[in-house]
């Protein structure tokens, strides 16, 4: 049973994923976020309701939309601000940007600019937490695009041969960029053949479900098993979420691909009002509690932008530091 | 250093292997037919046997798979030591190389370490044809990220890969196939080489011979066949061509005035354009004639015995090139 802190705990990550996402959409815009920008503003649910199993010791490995993640992991978010702005105070001191924020620390092995690659990290990852014991788990998040990369496809054979512990989670936001993930059109195929992810880890002999991504409490509750599988040592699992990205693939993306009418039809499952209708409707929480937590994340991302724009950025001969732990290059 | 006798390249490699396994429970080895076979040159021979299969894992033929989870295991504070069977078989997982492992301690901002090294089989001269006789190494020096070390002895071979082993970055780790069965002195204890170091296998002072790996012993082959012809060849063994020791190719090229790089990889953008620019650009001045670089020419590696040796640089093509530049 989760507690109303966990519950309101779940609750504010998210909303902090959307004031975060939200914002940098106003920042792209305006200019001063430089650089390629995939948000995650609609998928919350996902994020969210899988990394609210992790603790201490556990891993993830992200993607090239990879904040949201790195929310709900706890990595911070001024920090976070000010890496997308390119300064010197940001997670990777200006050098990752967007699509590569780590933070080993809380367990962030980092979000990746390539499709797939994550997967094959998350196997090295949990080949470690095995060899180590201590019950360790790895989550992988990997989109529906990612599904027909061949790093995946390993991955999830090398992680069920050696019965790791991982739990992949399948964000299917119903778009390989432009392509759907499981429908034709007349100008373009669907991208994969199964009907779903899920089927396609039977394949594999890996337990799979398939999950209402844009319901948190669904989430949580699919991953529930999944990480209690993986500590146990019995293996991996896979989560095919189904959800929604509210903005283009890119900052930038023009959208010919959908309509605006389907981008509204999905705005009404928004997992952040059907959370909200859960928590009010069970008492878990008051509208008065809500609108402060929302308040609380819209300040949290205020301070975040300030911290950004008033940091100094790295010194040109940073470029040249960091590339090995000696200064050679 | 005490009990030193005379194994083979392999031996060497299996040696180094062994003890910092003994000293160190993180380092594990993973890798096709790394386990029962003992590696298809048997540089991991024995392993599984001491270390059990959580140690010295068999992995599919998965090499995105398994070398991503070498950089995985590296970041999640194992040191992971990952056979790809072949250089050659770097096309199909070299996202794994050089966008993860290689990029990763700059991109997150110099915070963490990728402690991996990846070793792998290279070279030509059995007839292995087009895609299991490429050096490659070049490539893997033109990317930021990847220490790159070209052992040409058993004795650099242990001191390498014990030094590979310990070190906090990503290497590359390149044994040349004609070089598993050669034999040399190795200390039997454990010991360190710090790369970026050259070796100088032979002083001389008419001309300096640059070479690595396998074409070291051919360059001193022609070295000593000079000798007899009255010219003096120096010839030096970078060991590592990342780092690179550029101060040792400069200062035996002000005292020659004749530089000559030999390299086994393709001749277009290749290591010994690299080193030939180098010096161009520091000792231009001490130069008496033009670089002169014995390179494999930028075809695929012909099957043939005949066709392989018509491309593949030697002995017999070193000393040509240094009687021109003495002419």
């Amino acid at each position: 049973m989760l507690t109303q802190d966990k519950l309101l705990d779940m609750y504010y990550r998210m909303v902090l994923i959307r004031a975060f996402e939200d914002r940098v959409h106003e920042l792209f815009t305006q200019g001063k976020i430089p650089g390629f920008v995939h948000l995650y503003a609609g998928e919350e649910a996902v994020a969210v309701g899988v990394i609210s199993h992790l603790r201490r010791g556990d891993y993830i490995t992200s993607t090239h939309r990879g904040h949201g993640h790195c929310i709900a992991m706890g990595v911070d978010v001024k920090g976070m601000m000010a890496e997308l702005y390119g300064k010197k105070t940001g997670t990777c001191r200006g050098k990752g940007g967007s699509m590569h924020i780590a933070d080993f620390e809380v367990g962030m092995l980092g979000a990746n600019g390539i499709v797939g690659a994550g997967g094959p990290l998350a196997v090295g990852a949990a080949l470690a937490a095995k060899y180590k014991g201590g019950g360790g788990v790895v989550v992988c998040f990997a989109g529906d695009g990612a599904q027909n990369q061949g790093a995946v496809l390993e991955s999830l054979n090398a992680a069920a041969i050696w019965k790791l512990p991982i739990v992949f989670v399948v964000e299917d936001n119903q778009y390989a960029i432009s392509l759907r993930s499981l429908s034709s059109t007349k100008l373009q195929p669907r991208v994969s053949t199964a009907r779903s992810v899920a089927e396609r880890a039977v394949a594999f002999g890996i337990p799979s479900v398939t999950v209402d991504g844009m319901d948190v409490l669904a989430v949580y509750e699919a991953a529930k098993a999944a990480v209690e599988r993986g500590r146990a040592g019995e293996g991996p699992s896979l989560l095919d979420c189904k959800t929604y990205r509210y903005y283009g693939h890119f900052e930038g993306d023009p959208m010919v691909y959908r309509s605006v009418e389907e981008i509204d039809e999905w705005r009404k499952k928004d997992p952040i009002k059907l959370f909200e209708e859960k928590l009010l409707k069970s008492g878990i929480a008051t509208q008065a509690i809500l609108s402060d937590l929302r308040r609380k994340a819209a300040l949290e991302v205020d301070e975040a932008v300030k911290f950004a724009e008033g940091s100094p950025y790295p010194e040109p001969s940073e470029a040249y530091t960091d590339v090995f732990t000696d200064p050679y290059y | 250093m005490s009990g030193v006798r005379e194994i083979t390249f392999v031996e060497a490699l299996n040696e180094a292997l062994l003890q910092e396994m003994e000293r160190d429970p993180t380092v594990i080895v993973m890798g096709e037919d790394v386990g029962v076979y003992g590696g298809i040159f048997g540089v991991t021979k024995g392993l599984l046997d001491r270390f059990g299969p959580d140690r010295v894992v068999d992995t599919p033929i998965s090499e995105t798979a398994f070398i991503g989870a070498g950089v995985g295991a590296a970041a999640a504070g194992l040191r992971p030591v990952v056979e790809l069977m072949f250089v050659d078989f770097f096309g199909v997982c070299m996202d794994q190389i050089y966008n993860q492992a290689a990029k990763m301690r700059y991109m997150f901002g110099g915070k963490i370490k990728i402690p991996l090294t990846v070793r792998t089989t290279i070279g030509g001269g059995v007839s292995a044809a087009a895609q299991h006789s490429q050096v490659l190494y070049s490539i893997f020096a033109h990317v930021p990220g990847l220490k790159v070390i070209v052992p040409s002895t058993p004795y650099d071979a242990k001191g390498l890969l014990i030094s590979a082993i310990r070190d906090d970055n990503p290497k590359m780790f390149f044994e040349h196939k004609l070089l598993y069965g050669v034999k040399g002195p190795v200390p039997k204890e454990p010991y360190t080489i710090p790369f970026g170091t050259a070796d100088v296998k032979v002083e001389g002072s008419d001309v300096t011979v640059v070479a690595v790996a396998y074409m070291v012993h051919e360059a001193v082959k022609a070295a000593n066949e000079l000798k007899m012809n009255g010219i003096s060849v120096e010839v030096i063994d970078p060991r590592t061509i990342v780092p690179f020791d550029k101060d040792a190719v400069f200062k035996s090229v002000k005292k020659t005035g004749r530089l000559v790089v030999v390299d086994e990889d393709y001749e277009r953008c290749g290591f010994a354009s690299w080193v030939a620019a180098l010096v161009a650009d520091e000792c231009f001045a001490y130069l008496d004639a033009p670089i002169k670089r014995v390179t494999t020419p930028t075809v695929p590696i012909p099957f043939s015995p005949v066709l392989e040796k018509e491309i593949l640089p030697n002995a017999e093509k070193i000393i040509k090139a240094v009687k021109e530049v003495v002419k």
